[in-house]
């Protein structure tokens, strides 16, 4: 297990020094499904940018082939080899044997750390190190707490709770665990053993020509009254809006955090790994990046969950040095 | 197999008894289960009341405590297993996992079922839960074809509840937010899916919007029937069509699989619709006691008989049913 690295406890009381190294910046796994020259040019950026953690592998859609396993492991060592802690992710809804399959061979090599997305990968995980991923509901501290005996080392906060409900987590989360927020991206709102990308072309499911390959950033899905509210990515549902917390590095320093993650989008991933690194160093102010990142985004922002509205919302940046 | 029906109060515990039910689960009446609506629920004196009920009639009472309790609130989760715990309730039926280590650990006799909402899809989840916390029974998400709960059965640790009838998520439950992020609340933490707080119907012109936090869900011409707008069965716009982009509102009725699922091994079928009322309880009910009878008097000639599928239509959203996952027409 020498290869898993970052796994240890670091919660040592934060000097003003450590805060400048602290937190550090994750590239969630794609949640979307790339042609592989795209996904190899991804993480090529990604080896070459100030991400210090890489999750890997495909978290949707089993039948998404363009990346293989051997590939996989191939851009892992890749980016190993840049310095990136690399985790291999799993499937959220794991529900074939097909599935288990693969599921038992992520689970079972010991190259590099597992994030568990799904209770059965954690049962496969058999108490060595994981992460649990934010498909993983980790609602309270008893929660972690179980887990953590079953060997998690890092979770991934659910997107739909609060700073308040992370801070009385953070207060009670167990020794040698990290915590990890899911900070930028299009979010996870929902998955169904339905493709909504194949029922959108009007295809079935088992002849869906892997149409999701035409939405780099998914589907959007419009109200009548065209609002742009939700993406269509294969059997997941995303918002339509980006989260973007980078107002709030501030508060999740304050909470301990350990890491921020940066899900993927299709253009200028690099330029919002560049920005949160930048304003993580005190280089850039939050405002200013704000700015930056709603160019950057499909859409537009949203942060609601974060205070405690509809995730949907966006409540205005309070200015404040991060 | 074994009939479990909803009881989102004594009235529909009464008449889920009286109709047939070998056992009802119920709630109390707080965000500690997944239908957290206002009127519905038992208070600890109402739910004595109605076990006691259920037990002279010899049916079962498994109470659900089935949402996600965050750090300040557990101990309101706690106080209702050990309610639970003290009126002698036949099982818990339970999600979060840290509630699920509470319950094991401080009433190692309290019987153990995993509900819906822990998205446990996968026999290798299962065995989580049977592990750690003795799981008894697991109640499987509605997104599993026929042949895969067969095979999750074949390898289960712990007996296996389908739902038979009745409103249908098209999403791994315990795993949808869509809810919260239109309305700030989630069957996970609030214990309601599209609350009718968050619901306004506006008159236009043209008929009637429905907007769910303000986010347009549905446009209906005058005189069309009106559904609650539950968010994924609204009408939106993709590609340029406008459609059921997610789901139709239609209803699960696996009546006519009945056969299979009994060969798969399944050990009881749950009725969907606490939040409905006694009415449509004591109907559904005494249809589907009236089915697993005729099933259980000549298995080899089992069919449902018109006149159920049609009643059951009847109190179906949208009139429609379907056998959902189980035979996928979308696959």
């Amino acid at each position: 297990m020498t290869a898993v690295r970052g796994t240890g406890s670091d919660k040592q009381p934060m000097s003003s020094e450590s805060t400048q190294q602290r937190p550090r910046l994750s590239v969630g796994p794609i949640s979307y499904y790339w042609p592989k020259d795209r996904v190899d040019a991804f993480y090529d950026q990604v080896a070459e940018s100030p991400a210090d953690i890489v999750y890997l592998g495909e978290t949707i859609c089993s039948k998404r082939n363009e990346v293989r396993w051997e590939d996989w492991l191939a851009i892992g060592e890749r980016l190993a080899e840049a310095g990136k802690e690399v985790v291999l992710s799993t499937l959220a809804l794991v529900e074939a044997e097909s599935e288990l399959i693969r599921l038992r061979g992520i689970c079972g090599q010991d190259r590099f750390l597992v994030e568990a997305n799904d209770l059965g990968a954690v049962n496969l995980m058999q108490g060595r190190p994981f992460v649990a991923g934010h498909s993983v509901n980790c609602y309270n501290d008893r929660t972690l707490a179980v887990l953590a005996r079953q060997g998690m080392r890092r979770w991934v906060l659910p997107v739909e709770l609060t700073h308040e409900a992370l801070a009385e987590l953070q207060a009670a989360r167990p020794d040698g665990v990290e915590t990890e927020v899911f900070a930028y991206g299009r979010l996870p709102l929902a998955y169904s053993a339905r493709c909504f990308t194949a029922r959108a072309r009007n295809l079935p499911k088992d002849d869906c020509r892997y149409c999701c390959i035409d939405y780099p950033d998914g589907l959007t899905l419009s109200t009548q009254d065209d609002n742009r509210f939700l993406a269509l990515n294969g059997i997941q549902t995303q918002s339509a809006l980006t989260v973007n917390l980078i107002g709030e590095l501030p508060r999740m320093r304050e909470l301990g955090v350990d890491i921020i993650r940066i899900s993927p989008q299709a253009a200028g991933t690099d330029q919002v790994i560049a920005l949160y690194h930048q304003v993580l160093i005190g280089a850039t102010d939050a405002a200013e990046a704000v700015d930056c990142l709603e160019r950057l985004m499909p859409i537009g922002s949203c942060n609601g969950y974060w205070h405690g509205g509809a995730g949907m919302e966006q409540r205005p940046l309070v200015v404040g040095a991060a | 197999m074994e009939l479990v029906c909803p009881a989102g109060n004594l009235p529909s515990l009464k008449a889920a008894v009286d109709n047939g039910a070998n056992a009802v689960y119920l709630g109390f009446r707080d965000d500690t289960n997944a239908r957290h609506f206002a009127g519905l629920n038992f208070t600890p004196a109402k739910m004595a009341d109605g076990i006691a009920y259920a037990r002279r009639k010899g049916a079962r009472v498994f109470v659900a405590l089935n949402t996600f309790p965050r750090p300040g609130g557990f101990a309101r989760w706690q106080q209702a297993v050990d309610r639970a715990a003290e009126l002698k309730v036949d099982a818990l039926i339970a999600a979060d996992i840290g509630v699920l280590d509470y319950a094991s650990s401080r009433h190692p006799g309290l019987t153990l079922h995993l509900s819906v909402q822990t998205s446990a899809t996968n026999y290798e989840a299962l065995r989580f839960y049977h592990e750690h916390f003795g799981v008894r029974r697991a109640v499987l998400p509605r997104v599993l074809s026929m042949s895969q709960v067969r095979h999750v059965i074949e390898k289960s640790p712990v007996e296996i509840e389908v739902f038979g009838f009745g409103s249908l998520c098209v999403m791994v439950e315990g795993r949808c937010i869509l809810s919260s992020y239109a309305t700030g609340r989630s069957p996970n933490t609030y214990g309601a899916c599209s609350p009718a707080s968050h619901v306004e119907w506006i008159e236009t012109p043209k008929g009637l919007d429905t907007r769910l936090g303000g986010v347009l869900i549905q446009r209906h011409p005058k005189g069309e029937n009106v559904g609650y707008p539950t968010l994924c069965k609204g009408t939106f716009c993709v590609g340029g069509h406008t459609y059921h982009a997610i789901e139709d509102p239609i209803s699960l009725n696996a009546m006519a699989l009945l056969p299979e699922l009994a060969a798969a091994g399944v050990k009881a079928v749950k009725i969907e619709g606490r939040q409905r009322s006694p009415v449509y309880v004591a109907q559904v009910t005494r249809i589907w006691r009236q089915a697993l009878d005729a099933f259980a008097r000549n298995p080899d000639g089992f069919t449902p008989r018109p006149e159920w599928t049609a009643e059951l239509g009847k109190v179906s959203e949208g009139a429609q049913t379907t056998l959902g996952a189980y035979h996928r027409p979308w696959q």
